[in-house]
């Protein structure tokens, strides 16, 4: 803004009206600018922290999560996750800092911005003496929606409930209820969506389901995810950019693949000929990325993509592979920087 | 306006569809029946014990033993009993969903706070008021049709008052509308503390706790005692029974309506104020 000022009278506009008109649009693209940025974000978290009496469970924690992305949120138990994103719904008041949603201040637009948001925070709990139809029939009215019995039944078949709707909720399993609680999370068709460990007790066709769902939900209908959760290959999978916090401090943020391009990972290599092997990488470069050896497993401390010229060179000088495994590498990531 | 109907509706189903709404109502029906039961079969005999001493000063006529006496009956022995069934429900309202968890549903909908607080307050009131009917329907109806009509023998403060049967009709209206005011108060305190406790327990122990304090105070007649006890609701839980005596001491009812509505502006304002502020942890 004050660079468009003096380019004002860098280029003559020596009137004193054009300077000004000048400054003035100067300030309006600003603002506009501005505003763009902050309507393109879903969420805003800026310098926000929550106090128990003397016990600090978030501490200054900022971050941004843009519209349209899968948002991973990340730390070990007790690092200040679920207060955050309780924070976010406004379940608990933060004590320092500012929460905007879609560009708005959560404190003076909470109503108008929780239209546009669904989650589940901690677990999905729901009223165990009624059956799945009457609980989500509750969230429907609670949403001002006027659903038809197939609108329902629509919504049962996506998250794979249809035919137990009229099952009391106490008979479900903890499975069961996660996907009701999807089904609660999307009745009212939720622009931002915030999922606090979704796939806690899914079964493995749960966890694939769920994945193929938040996928679905983010590329065919434009939906923002935030999303935590311990299966740390499901983030990496799923997310584009993610937050890892630890004591309620935030330890790293940014884009995953960018996060992650650096990092090595630990390769193992379960081989036939050990001692050719042996011999292989002594003799080439890849001596410097030996770690160490247990058996016929050798350990390379190394990067993801360099996995496959390994692999080549070591067949190609005859060397059989019996097994490659690798650690997740936002694991390895994860557990490097939580335990510093 | 059209969101707090939608959520006073939510409230409403989730109050009737508990199981444990059902336990008041089986209650009052299970009491009821037991006292009618025992009146019709040993009733005369009690009954013929009090008149018995009252035939040497006057000339007692007619059927005593009847609906509207045992109506009064039932009424005073409940009276102890239905602050107990109001907060069993009442005072789960909010607490109930903190400990489930369902709270956080509750709290992520658009609907303000304020909102669902005053809609969880009206359910709780409308709850009562069911109680109140089932009781009614019970001791007023059904006392009744077993034992008949007939003129009201009450026993209060001042002494025996006759009231003619054809002078009860709107009394008994009133008495009811008087003891939904005081259960109302019993029921906005239970959603006053279910408000600021976390478990489903303590605000019903809380409230009945209060309760027995409350009334111990009423019992003594000391001085110190004698200031604060005009101010305190269960002082005014009974004032139903002032319409039974003659002349109805209006303005004592009238004082009694005005406390038990401050107590109830209060109670609501409170839960009003802490749950607006309260951080839900669970």
């Amino acid at each position: 803004m004050i660079g468009c000022f003096f380019m004002g009278q860098l280029f003559g506009y020596k009137n004193n009206l054009s300077t000004i008109l000048i400054s003035l649009l100067s300030i309006i693209l600003y603002i506009c600018i501005n505003y763009n940025k902050s309507m393109s974000l879903a969420i805003q978290l800026k310098n926000v922290s929550k106090h128990f009496g003397d016990f600090v469970a978030v501490n200054d924690l900022s971050f941004e999560v843009q519209q349209g992305d899968i948002y991973g949120f990340l730390g070990p138990n007790g690092s200040g996750k679920s207060t955050t994103l309780r924070m976010i719904m406004g379940l608990i008041k933060n004590t320092k800092g500012e929460i905007n949603l879609f560009g708005k201040s959560l404190n003076l637009n909470r109503s108008n911005i929780l239209r546009e948001v669904g989650c589940i925070i901690e677990k999905p709990d729901f009223y165990n003496y009624l059956t799945a139809l009457e609980n989500l029939q509750l969230f429907a009215r609670a949403n001002q929606l006027n659903f038809k019995k197939t609108d329902f039944e629509q919504l049962l078949e996506r998250v794979g409930l249809l035919g137990r709707e009229k099952d009391k909720v106490k008979t479900y399993s903890h499975g069961m209820k996660q996907r009701l609680g999807l089904a609660q999370v999307l009745i009212h068709n939720p622009s931002l969506i915030i999922l606090d460990e979704p796939n806690t007790g899914l079964d493995p066709q749960g966890i694939i389901d769920l994945r193929n769902l938040i996928l679905s939900l983010n590329k065919e209908e434009g939906k923002t995810i935030l999303f935590s959760s311990h299966i740390l290959s499901e983030v990496q999978e799923m997310c584009t950019s993610m937050i890892v916090i630890n004591k309620g401090k935030t330890i790293a943020q940014g884009k995953v693949a960018e996060l992650l391009s650096h990092e090595k990972i630990h390769v193992k290599l379960e081989v036939i000929e050990v001692d050719k092997t042996i011999q292989l990488i002594n003799q080439s470069n890849w001596k410097e990325l030996f770690d160490k050896m247990e058996e016929n497993v050798f350990v390379m401390n190394m990067s993801k993509d360099k996995i496959p010229a390994l692999v080549s060179f070591l067949t190609l000088s005859g060397v059989s592979i019996e097994r490659i495994d690798y650690r997740n590498q936002l694991e390895e990531y994860f557990l490097k920087i939580t335990n510093q | 306006m059209k969101e707090f109907i939608a959520i006073l509706k939510n409230e409403i189903i989730k109050t009737i569809k508990r199981p444990r709404s059902f336990i008041g109502f089986g209650i009052i029906a299970f009491i009821c029946l037991m006292l009618q039961s025992a009146f019709y079969h040993d009733g005369k005999e009690i009954l013929s014990f009090v008149t018995g001493q009252l035939e040497n000063v006057f000339n007692v006529e007619g059927k005593v033993l009847n609906g509207n006496l045992i109506c009064f009956i039932v009424l005073q022995t409940l009276i102890v009993q239905m602050p107990l069934l109001v907060a069993l429900v009442t005072g789960d309202l909010v607490s109930g969903e903190t400990a489930n968890g369902t709270i956080r549903f509750l709290l992520t909908r658009p609907a303000s706070r304020t909102k669902i607080v005053l809609a969880k307050w009206i359910a709780g009131l409308f709850y009562t008021l069911l109680l109140l009917i089932v009781l009614g329907f019970f001791a007023l109806f059904v006392s009744h049709w077993i034992f008949g009509d007939g003129d009201l023998m009450a026993l209060n403060s001042e002494g025996l008052t006759i009231i003619s049967a054809d002078d009860i009709i709107w009394r008994w209206g009133y008495a009811f509308l008087i003891a939904f005011l005081s259960l109302s108060v019993v029921a906005t305190l239970a959603n006053m503390l279910s408000c600021i406790m976390d478990n489903s327990i303590t605000p019903i122990v809380s409230v009945m706790a209060i309760i027995i304090v409350f009334t111990i105070i009423g019992m003594f007649d000391l001085p110190s005692f004698d200031l604060i006890k005009p101010f305190l609701f269960t002082t005014h839980m009974i004032s139903w029974k002032s319409l039974f005596e003659d002349p109805i001491p209006f303005h004592d009812i009238w004082f009694s309506i005005a406390v038990l509505i401050i107590h109830i502006v209060l109670f609501i304002s409170i839960s009003i104020f802490y749950f607006n502020r309260k951080d839900i942890n669970s």
